[in-house]
């Protein structure tokens, strides 16, 4: 790989190695760039700094031990990757959450959705120069990771979403709790919007630039806003509903351009729409249980196992040794705010996946990087890098 | 020149460079602060009140770090490079005049020398800083720190003349390069309240020297020779400790000279209401002088809170193809006014 990239003697080119520790590549990315003078002739990612192992450790957890690590994969939208991974087993068992639960699944993965285009906003933001934005989206998103906190207990890695519902009953008034922290957040928006939107420089430097076609971005397998913003109208929320997403009514952002300047528009209306659909779950929050009446598979709830043998017994053997899934294999896919995130997961008929395999939405969208950038100057391979919102986590898995 | 004279020159000189750098040790508080405001956060708090010690604090730690030179740098020139830049950072001081003349045992207080080209002599200066950035760039044999260096000496030079061009208005209307006359054709108002400073009848020739000031001082949204999304740090990546905070100090010096030659040339410098006992008309020129370059300090910060950053090619784009037309436009416009005033 480092051979290749070495331009042969006499050819005036420079080779600069951009990351691992770079301010933004995002994370641990490495990018192998050939330069004549800013212009870059090549750009070659060079990824698996951050390979965690996670899809193998699964194989020796159980399934809802292997919750917990699913949310580490991408670590700016923790829920979602819960969310999918749940779903996928929950699909191996034959079982379908209370829509109470399916409700409250919709409205945090939202939250989570917002959370993580804010984290995006704010560090693309940064890169282009505009540094206010980014303490201004994490002001915002710490309201959102408190009402994690309120809800599971952690504010990042939350494992909230369990095969057959939810871990625990939301804290008293945690509606109204959402319903406050979603109030202020049209205003913080528009302040977004009047930082950047028609601000002639932040435009200058988006328009026009890091062009991905629409044919490219199928090609590349390119999914989510970066999709939609080449003009691929595709998403899985509307196109293949998962947990009662059929019920929600909201509109899907499409940009025909392709240029950073769409994918920012696009990822903007998003958070607008990913509002409105926490609104309707809000005011349409069914009641009844969080958790499907499944007793191999749920834990027993309340105050049952301490009266109850029966329930003392599941909970062990729950704990102990995990529930059997019965053999199959299964591939279920999300919407991440990245683009469609997908789980494989195998199994044998034991407490423990065979195989789970992650498809993961950056790992496709970064392939694009390269057409992105190459004969464009370094500046904007910058702006490039962060309009794909890229998650090097889940990358290198 | 007598012994006192000489004596009392140098005692001047020492005062001035050690006000100059507590000012730029608290510009650089003062961006914090205002920064910190702006994005809200507090910015400093910890070390004294509102944080107030907090630049003794970092020169403490950047004079202890340790200091780390990279293999195979240019050892002259990486050495140098910082000593140019602060000293050409410094040096421009020695002509900028802070209050009307004050004469104190024969020499002037205010002033370390009244060059007749002072004008002439701060651009060139601060030109020079260049040098500093693009051996720095040069000599530490890291590919982002060549970046840095050759973008800031383009920009630089790009933008040196757009500037030198948009003051060339101020020159005309005033007939003079020596900056305590400049300062004097300011005095008085019309009508007693409008004050007969040069920002009015040289609007342009103020926008264009503000920017193009901006960007000579590498700021936002003209840092692109530091930009640290990109290059890292730019010019200064390899360096540390104490070479680092004198790029550090240059840079707010500069800032400071360019606050001090836009309120001298078009803010009326000095010029303010002067009231009350000797003593207080003597300081309050001061005091005037100072928040007014207090002001166009808020104002680079403001500017850094608020916008994105150019693109290196934009940034030329702007300089040339904008800035420079326009600086020439004022010239050519101020000449006719001055021409038909003269008839």
């Amino acid at each position: 790989m480092f051979q290749e990239t070495i331009a042969p003697v006499g050819k005036r080119t420079m080779i600069l190695n951009m990351g691992p520790q770079h301010p933004s590549t995002h994370g641990v990315l490495h990018l192998i760039l050939e330069l004549d003078g800013e212009t870059i002739l090549k750009a070659t990612a060079d990824i698996g700094f951050l390979h965690t192992g996670i899809e193998k450790t699964c194989e020796a957890k159980t399934y809802h031990q292997a919750i917990t690590l699913t949310e580490r994969i991408d670590y700016l939208c923790p829920l979602t990757n819960n969310l999918c991974y749940v779903l996928a087993v929950e699909k191996l068992l034959g079982l379908e959450p209370p829509s109470r639960a399916q409700w409250m699944r919709v409205m945090l993965n939202e939250l989570t959705r917002i959370g993580s285009h804010l984290v995006w906003l704010g560090t693309h933001a940064n890169d282009i120069g505009a540094t206010t934005v980014l303490l201004y989206c994490f002001r915002e998103r710490e309201e959102i990771l408190n009402l994690f906190e309120a809800v599971s207990g952690q504010r990042m890695m939350t494992s909230y979403f369990r095969v057959g519902g939810l871990a625990l009953e939301p804290p008293a008034g945690f509606l109204k709790r959402v319903e406050k922290v979603m109030a202020t957040f049209p205003d913080h928006i528009d302040e977004y919007e009047e930082l950047l939107t028609r601000n002639r420089i932040w435009m200058a430097r988006t328009k026009s630039v890091g062009i991905l076609t629409k044919e490219d971005a199928l090609d590349f397998a390119v999914s989510g806003p970066t999709a939609r913003a080449s003009g691929i109208d595709w998403d899985l929320r509307r196109d293949n509903p998962y947990s009662s997403y059929d019920k929600f009514s909201f509109r899907v952002p499409l940009r025909a351009e392709g240029d950073i300047y769409a994918r920012y528009i696009v990822r903007m209306e998003e958070m607008r729409e990913s509002l409105k659909i926490v609104r309707q779950a809000l005011e349409g929050m069914p009641e009844g249980p969080i958790q499907v009446n499944a007793p191999a598979v749920v834990l027993p709830q309340g105050d049952n196992r301490k009266t109850e043998m029966e329930a003392l017994i599941q909970q062990f053997k729950i704990v102990i040794d995990g529930f059997c899934v019965p053999p199959g294999e299964v591939y279920q896919a999300v919407e991440s705010p990245r683009g469609e995130m997908g789980y494989y997961i195998v199994s044998d008929g034991t407490a423990h996946p065979y195989r789970v395999k992650v498809r993961s939405p950056s790992f496709a969208n970064l392939q694009a990087l390269p057409r992105l950038a190459e004969g464009r100057l370094l500046s904007d391979l910058v702006a490039c890098i962060g309009s794909i919102d890229i998650v090097l986590g889940e990358i290198d898995r | 020149m007598t012994t006192t004279v000489l004596l009392f020159t140098l005692l001047k000189v020492i005062v001035i460079v050690f006000v100059v750098l507590t000012a730029v040790a608290y510009a650089v508080w003062f961006e914090r602060k205002v920064v910190a405001r702006l994005q809200s956060r507090w910015g400093p708090t910890r070390v004294g009140p509102h944080g107030l010690l907090q630049p003794l604090a970092d020169a403490i730690k950047l004079l202890t770090k340790e200091d780390i030179t990279p293999a195979n740098v240019f050892r002259l020139v990486y050495f140098l490079a910082p000593a140019l830049s602060v000293i050409t950072a410094l040096l421009a001081f020695a002509a900028i005049p802070f209050g009307p003349v004050t004469l104190v045992g024969g020499v002037d207080l205010f002033q370390i020398a009244n060059l007749d080209i002072g004008v002439l002599y701060i651009l060139s200066i601060s030109s020079m800083g260049v040098y500093g950035i693009a051996l720095a760039g040069w000599s530490s044999n890291s590919k982002y720190a060549l970046l840095g260096g050759l973008r800031s000496s383009a920009q630089m030079i790009s933008y040196a003349l757009a500037a030198g061009l948009s003051l060339v208005g101020v020159l005309l209307l005033s007939g003079s390069l020596n900056l305590r006359d400049i300062v004097n054709a300011q005095a008085g108002a019309t009508w007693g309240f409008i004050p007969h400073w040069n920002i009015f009848p040289q609007l342009l020739g103020f926008f264009c020297f503000l920017t193009a000031a901006i960007a000579q001082t590498n700021r936002l949204p003209f840092d692109l020779p530091e930009a640290e999304s990109e290059l890292v740090a730019g010019y200064h990546t390899e360096y540390s400790s104490m070479k680092f905070a004198m790029f550090f100090m240059a840079e707010y010096a500069n800032m400071l000279t360019v606050s001090c030659m836009v309120t001298l040339l078009f803010l009326g410098g000095w010029h303010g209401p002067v009231f009350g006992p000797a003593l207080l008309q003597t300081m309050l020129p001061l005091l005037w002088f100072s928040l007014k370059v207090l002001a166009l300090l808020f104002l680079y910060i403001w500017i850094r809170g608020t916008l994105p950053r150019f693109r290196y090619d934009q940034l030329m784009a702007f300089g040339w193809k904008f800035l420079f037309p326009l600086a020439l436009v004022n010239v050519l416009l101020t000449s006719l006014i001055v021409a038909y005033r003269a008839d």
